[in-house]
């Protein structure tokens, strides 16, 4: 995808902010709008977006494909590959507002798929839905080029792209989705470009992901995805959190909070005074995940279907607040963002190094 | 007295209106609705100016400031007191991490937790010995580098199982000192850190400190004072010498 957008080294913020109803309550975006425009100073308008759960119900049972392309032949060369291998049920222009922040975008459109049968994989290899519309957007984003899919989930959507993230919110008028789950991100580029498919969340299917931060082990996390056939082609660490989300959520079987302790062990010397059975079961995940392991600051907030997590890196170097009212939980950069938003939480804490905070829709709720 | 709401507005024209008016000779100010406004008393000079905060401030407050008092009536953010060389910070609430880093001088009372490097190299100077006070716990990295001045960590009302301090305390720790109220586990520290009883001198000190805070932030002080503390204090004045010098 074309990069014409200045940017260059620099050191500074990014700012994020999750919101979720345990209750499954819906929030409209204008919300979130409020508390990632409070940390408007943490970026420098070279990026912004939102990811939102929830928002497609009429198509819930539907994979909601959101494109972005450099040019008419390339969604022509996408569209042709949607058609072969899936069921496109409604093809649409994303609705956008231009305005004088955001006066040019790529093509933006989107689909909501379902695997044709006759494409379906074995159930004997174990083959399911989920990995061909993995195999698909490894596709499309490493091989079709000037189309990139930035959003792949169901009844779910990302919304991103260069400005900052109230422009953005504007642009895709983000006020008019309603979501259980949000999150949003102001992105201060340091070391790679900013660019439309650069902007946060990253996401593939349900999971996406924000951060704050810079993952110094990109190269190792990289190889160790590309051995199960992750394609990594959007120039930004924060894709492998995406991807190793799936293999290790997803593909692996790992409950969210045990994926956590892989992507931010303990240090040997803590693991050394665990009790022994936590002590054998966090130096497994060390030998078993050693290039899963996130190094590097960071503070990020990944949602899912049925969840949202917050967390940071093993020594804190990136702020992370959380505060709860009600059947709301909020995360943040700056505690602002969420007083913003929720004038009085009953509990407002900032968790520990590397300490997951984890917080799933009540049981009893549909998402 | 000026009275400035502040909501919705930018801080660089808060901080203007602030500064503006300093200069043409305002003491007080009283500051509502703040909302996540950054820098505020940042380099602001003037030991009679006293600025009251209603609201979470943003980052980096009292950077630089070189005199007067703000007293925050919530939470405070990250960096509060960064390099600040005279004059006082209460916080009514917990604030962020990085407090006081690199601080010279003045005075940080905060009534909560606070979170992780906090204290880092703070310095003392002939007369210049800054002072801070967390009434809850802190997270890792408390004193790292600690070059000067007193920090002083009290742990009020925490949970049984929660330490009071992080790990690598006071690493790297060359100069200054620390009370802290309750047992401390060698292994929680730097090897630099030496660990004591506290003597005369450091009772009177700590004593008087004590006293000021209570008075700021409404704590009982024989009840502060019913509990233990430890001294943590640095082996060496240059624990670095060996690998740098030679």
């Amino acid at each position: 995808m074309n990069n014409n957008y200045d940017f260059q080294k620099d050191i500074a913020g990014c700012g994020l902010t999750g919101i979720i109803s345990t209750k499954g309550r819906k929030i409209s975006g204008s919300v979130i709008r409020c508390s990632i425009a409070c940390q408007h100073d943490r970026g420098n308008g070279l990026g912004g977006g939102f990811a939102a759960y929830g928002i497609y119900p009429k198509y819930k049972d539907h994979y909601a494909f959101h494109l972005m392309y450099d040019n008419m032949e390339a969604k022509k060369t996408a569209e042709a590959y949607l058609d072969e291998n899936l069921t496109v049920d409604l093809a649409e222009e994303i609705p956008t507002k231009k305005s004088k922040a955001i006066p040019t975008s790529p093509i933006l459109w989107r689909y909501f798929v379902k695997v044709k049968d006759s494409k379906k994989g074995s159930s004997v290899a174990n083959i399911s839905d989920d990995d061909i519309i993995v195999n698909s957007v490894m596709h499309i984003n490493s091989d079709i080029h000037g189309a990139y899919i930035f959003s792949s989930g169901k009844n779910m959507g990302a919304f991103k792209g260069v400005g900052f993230p109230e422009e953005i919110a504007d642009f895709f008028m983000i006020e008019n989705y309603e979501g259980y789950i949000w999150t949003a991100h102001n992105r201060f580029p340091t070391n790679t470009p900013g660019w439309w498919g650069g902007a946060h969340p990253f996401t593939l299917l349900d999971w996406s992901i924000v951060h704050n931060g810079e993952i110094t082990s990109y190269g190792i996390n990289k190889r160790y995805l590309e051995m199960f056939g992750y394609k990594l082609t959007l120039l930004t660490d924060t894709e492998v959190v995406a991807y190793m989300l799936d293999l290790l959520i997803r593909r692996h079987g790992l409950k969210p909070e045990i994926a956590c302790v892989a992507l931010a062990s303990p240090f040997w010397k803590s693991i050394a005074r665990m009790p022994e059975d936590e002590k054998q079961m966090v130096t497994a995940l060390r030998m078993v995940y050693g290039s899963a392991l996130l190094n590097g600051p960071f503070a990020f907030v990944f949602g899912y279907t049925r969840g949202m997590v917050g967390m940071n890196d093993r020594i804190k170097l990136r702020p992370l607040v959380v505060a709860s009212k009600d059947d709301m939980v909020y995360m943040s950069s700056e505690e602002s963002a969420i007083i913003e938003i929720c004038p009085s939480p009953e509990k407002v804490w900032a968790p520990k190094a590397g300490e997951a905070v984890i917080v799933n829709l009540d049981k009893d709720v549909a998402a | 007295m000026m009275k400035i709401d502040a909501r919705g507005v930018y801080y660089r024209n808060l901080n203007k209106i602030i500064r503006d008016a300093v200069a043409s000779g305002e003491k007080e100010f009283d500051l509502i609705n703040v909302n996540g406004q950054r820098y505020i008393g940042d380099g602001l000079q003037g030991s009679d100016v006293k600025i009251d905060i209603h609201g979470v401030p943003g980052n980096d407050m009292a950077a630089f400031m070189d005199g007067p008092t703000l007293i925050v009536h919530s939470n405070a953010q990250d960096d509060v007191s960064n390099t600040m060389n005279e004059g006082k910070v209460v916080v009514h609430g917990h604030a962020g991490d990085v407090l006081g880093y690199g601080m010279r001088g003045g005075k940080l009372f905060v009534k909560g937790d606070a979170g992780f490097r906090v204290g880092i190299h703070m310095k003392g100077y002939m007369d210049k010995a800054p002072v801070m006070i967390i009434g809850g716990t802190a997270g890792n990295f408390f004193g790292e580098y600690m070059a000067g001045g007193v920090l002083i960590l009290l742990g009020i009302n925490r949970k049984k199982d929660t330490p009071i301090a992080g790990d690598y305390l006071g690493t790297g720790m060359h100069g200054g000192v620390m009370y802290i109220r309750g047992e401390v586990d060698p292994y929680q520290c730097g090897a630099e850190v030496g660990i004591s009883e506290l003597n005369d001198e450091d009772k009177k000190n700590l004593s008087a400190l004590i006293k000021e805070y209570c008075n700021d932030l409404g704590f009982n002080y024989n009840e502060i004072m019913s509990e233990k503390f430890v001294k943590l204090y640095p082996k060496s004045s240059r624990p670095y010498g060996k690998l740098y010098a030679y």
